[in-house]
């Protein structure tokens, strides 16, 4: 597992308070995570802090996914 | 009007978790106060605060995990968490567990503050000025709104009938009491989770008190002194925060269901003093005016009043002023009167002071007890009232008056008499 997404799902975690083996790749922030919008807000926050960069509100929206978020983050990083 | 009666407590306070872990601490003679933890304090003018006792949650201590995940108490300011556990307790207490449509919609919730979210206010403030406005969380507004006690209580309990929150200072436990009683009594609701809560201690709010000259200075090597109420020594009062939560119902819905009956909220009275922002009007009229309200409410004379919960927060004007008004009211009967001031233990916990003193004032009614005024040691003034120094009272208890009187010139009395 890449740096990136390692750091990506701690955050998570700690954010939505799951267990390590629920956040899989596919696993929905809403749908499966128990996340409601206001969280995922938060969670898009705490991923600009982490890897020091900006998410666009439009980009923000298409973030659904822990992976999703990895690959966004990936793209942004290279 | 229909009757209203008190069927559940619940209550978190700095002498522990619980309404029975307090009362008993309370009963002990125990003072909540220290010099406050978490924050500096090295050049604050006043060094004692009455903070929650915070542990695991054995010996009465309180531990915010057993309410709330770590996750969602991150939300929130205490203030919440706070009213969170009181209203836990106090539904268990009243064994009212609405699960039908029909139960939720007549069962409401009105929890105020007098501050609400201050310590998180103060900190987006710093991540505001310091990380900008992208760093602001979601959370940052709907966890620090008074009215956000009232809506997770609600959310939490299936509560869908009137939900509302009082902001009136110091006053804001017994006008959300006595508020709540009302909207049963007219038929809005048939059941109600109302109260006070408050979580105001940190450097701000220390500063902004201080600054009113509200708080005591004199004491900061002796924090449990330091609440004096009637002393000749005192020099303001000693910040506290903790709920205190009841559940009020409509008489005969208690009845059919079996509910234990503390007491029945007979009279509530409400006033403007109209004269400064901060401090009382020097001849008491304001204060004199809600609780005459609240007799002429109850429909009782002042000999039926057997004991006063004091609004007497340990300010040197404050406290003779409300003694000099009751000492009006009550006129020849003050030489069997007996009040205290329960904020000599607990400290004054601002917007759930009156909902906290409403709940002793039920205990004092259920165990005949009159708590005492601690550090009472020299009366600044002659009374024929007994002001219960030191030691509680054990005496015959039907009625009592509970004070709350607030900045702004808002005051609230409360009237419970026991149901036989």
């Amino acid at each position: 597992m890449s740096d990136i997404a390692e750091r990506v799902k701690k955050i998570v975690i700690e954010h939505l308070g799951v267990d390590a083996e629920k956040v899989t790749d596919t696993a929905s922030f809403i749908d499966d995570l128990g996340a409601d919008s206001l969280d995922t807000v938060e969670l898009v926050m705490a991923f600009e802090e982490e890897f020091g960069t900006e998410i666009p509100d439009d980009a923000a929206e298409t973030i659904q996914t822990v992976g999703d978020a990895v690959s966004f983050l990936t793209k942004a990083a290279s | 009007m229909r009757r209203v009666v008190v069927t559940g407590l619940g209550m978190v306070s700095p002498l522990g978790n619980g309404v029975e872990t307090t009362w008993s601490n309370i009963l002990a003679g125990k003072s909540g106060a220290k010099r406050p933890t978490g924050f500096e304090t090295d050049d604050l003018a006043c060094r004692v605060a009455c903070q929650l006792p915070l542990g695991d949650g054995t010996n009465g201590t309180f531990n915010p995990d057993d309410v709330l995940p770590v996750k969602e108490q991150r939300k929130i300011d205490p203030f919440i968490v706070y009213a969170i556990a009181a209203a836990d307790e106090a539904l268990a207490d009243a064994n009212w567990k609405p699960e039908s449509y029909e139960d939720q919609i007549v069962s409401g919730v009105m929890i105020g503050s007098g501050i609400g979210g201050l310590l998180g206010i103060e900190k987006a403030a710093y991540d505001l000025q310091e990380k900008g406005p992208r760093r602001i969380s979601p959370f940052f507004i709907p966890g620090r709104l008074i009215n956000l006690a009232s809506g997770y209580v609600s959310i939490r309990h299936g509560l869908k009938g009137p939900n509302h929150a009082v902001v009136t200072a110091c006053s804001t436990g017994a006008h959300a009491i006595g508020d709540a009683a009302r909207l049963i009594a007219l038929g809005d609701a048939d059941v109600m989770v109302a109260g006070g809560t408050e979580s105001p201690i940190g450097r701000l709010a220390l500063a902004g008190f201080a600054a009113c000259r509200a708080l005591s200075t004199n004491f900061n090597d002796t924090p449990e002194k330091a609440s004096r109420p009637y002393d000749k020594d005192r020099d303001g009062f000693v910040m506290g925060e903790g709920a205190g939560v009841v559940v009020l119902e409509e008489y005969e819905h208690a009845k059919a269901r079996g509910a234990k009956i503390y007491a029945e909220v007979i009279g509530y009275g409400m006033s403007g003093d109209a004269y400064h922002i901060t401090a009382p009007s020097e001849d008491g009229d304001g204060a004199f005016r809600c609780m005459s309200a609240a007799m002429k409410r109850a429909g009782i004379t002042p000999d039926q009043i057997d004991y006063v919960n004091a609004h007497g927060t340990s300010t040197p004007l404050g406290d003779e002023i409300e003694l000099r008004a009751i000492e009006r009211l009550v006129g020849d009967a003050a030489d069997g009167l007996t009040m205290s001031s329960t904020k000599s233990a607990v400290g004054h916990l601002l917007g759930a002071a009156g909902a906290v003193e409403a709940i002793f004032s039920i205990l004092a009614i259920r165990d005949q007890i009159a708590p005492a005024t601690l550090n009472l040691d020299n009366p600044s003034v002659d009374t024929k009232i007994d002001l219960v120094p030191h030691t509680p009272k054990k005496m015959d208890i039907k009625v009592v008056l509970s004070n709350s009187f607030g900045f702004g010139g808002t005051n609230a009395s409360l009237i419970l008499r026991a149901v036989d």
